[in-house]
């Protein structure tokens, strides 16, 4: 996979960028800050270095502007030159974490409760013995109410760092994987891996949420 | 073709198949159990749906102090 063409969109704000529209700026501060602290906070050790890294990307976008081609999207540009800020932050402090305490301890675990399948009443084996529930009757307004989308975000804060932040990247902002690979510095198969764990969970939490709601 | 998927196997490889990253045999294999099987068609929804819900979630406010110190720094790189 290569990565996306920049959208026109990104030109357009670039030429307005350099053209000093501090709308524009702050837009994309808006746009981009939250998950700029979140990745640098994952190679620094606390958030006030996470905020300094960011603080210098910005700077540095700013001076790179003038030379921004356009060969990759804005997003993905401005995230290269976070990474290579926070890498080299994260470096000088000496931090070098285990993947595995980022990452979580549960990546080989089954993304379904293992006492869903070969139950007595399963005639298969590894076949489901209760079935998933059909959420296509679920009205939309409760599927994507405050309520639900709560339960959604809560069990995302409580994902180990690295699988957040994927599934973050990946499926709340629709980032993909290969942005998501660079800008964490993953493999593909740790990537997938994550996010298969991510969404495993979160899906869980969905639920059991939507089937306590039913009864 | 060899052995068919359980559904116990099937679920472990929704998020390779929904990447595009399962080719040929396995592919046809994932969809061939999926068509036939309606706990699986169930769960693959649910992941479809969770996704899109999730994909609806927003992001943090970005606080009034950073943005003061960006906008500073914004206007002095206009400037120069």
């Amino acid at each position: 996979m290569t990565a996306p063409a920049p959208p026109r969109d990104d030109l357009n704000l670039v030429e307005r960028l350099r053209d000093g529209d501090e709308s524009a700026f702050m837009a994309l501060v808006d746009r981009l800050q939250p998950s700029m602290l979140r990745v640098a906070r994952l190679y620094v050790s606390t958030a006030a270095v996470a905020e300094e890294v960011v603080q210098e990307t910005w700077l540095g976008v700013l001076r790179g502007l003038g030379s921004f081609q356009g060969r990759s999207s804005l997003r993905t540009w401005i995230f290269r030159i976070l990474t290579n800020i926070a890498k080299t932050r994260g470096q000088r402090e000496g931090r070098s974490l285990p993947f595995a305490s980022l990452a979580g301890d549960d990546l080989d675990a089954p993304a379904v409760d293992p006492d869903r399948f070969d139950t007595p009443e399963a005639s298969i084996r590894g076949a489901w013995s209760t079935l998933p529930d059909d959420w296509t009757g679920v009205p939309e307004d409760r599927l994507l109410g405050r309520e639900t989308l709560a339960v959604i975000r809560k069990a995302i804060d409580g994902l180990p760092v690295m699988q957040a932040e994927v599934i973050r990247l990946r499926d709340a902002l629709g980032w993909t994987s290969e942005e998501v690979r660079n800008a964490l510095d993953l493999t593909e198969t740790n990537q997938r891996v994550l996010l298969h764990r991510a969404r495993a969970k979160v899906r869980g939490a969905l639920e059991a949420y939507l089937s306590s709601e039913a009864t | 073709m060899g052995r068919d998927l359980t559904c116990k196997e099937l679920v472990e490889l929704v998020t390779g198949y929904l990447d595009g990253a399962l080719r040929g045999r396995q592919r046809r294999r994932f969809e061939a159990h999926v068509a036939e099987c309606d706990g699986c068609t169930a769960y693959l929804r649910q992941m479809l749906t969770t996704i899109r819900a999730t994909g609806t979630l927003t992001e943090e406010q970005v606080t009034d102090e950073q943005k003061t110190v960006l906008l500073t720094a914004f206007r002095d790189w206009t400037s120069s």
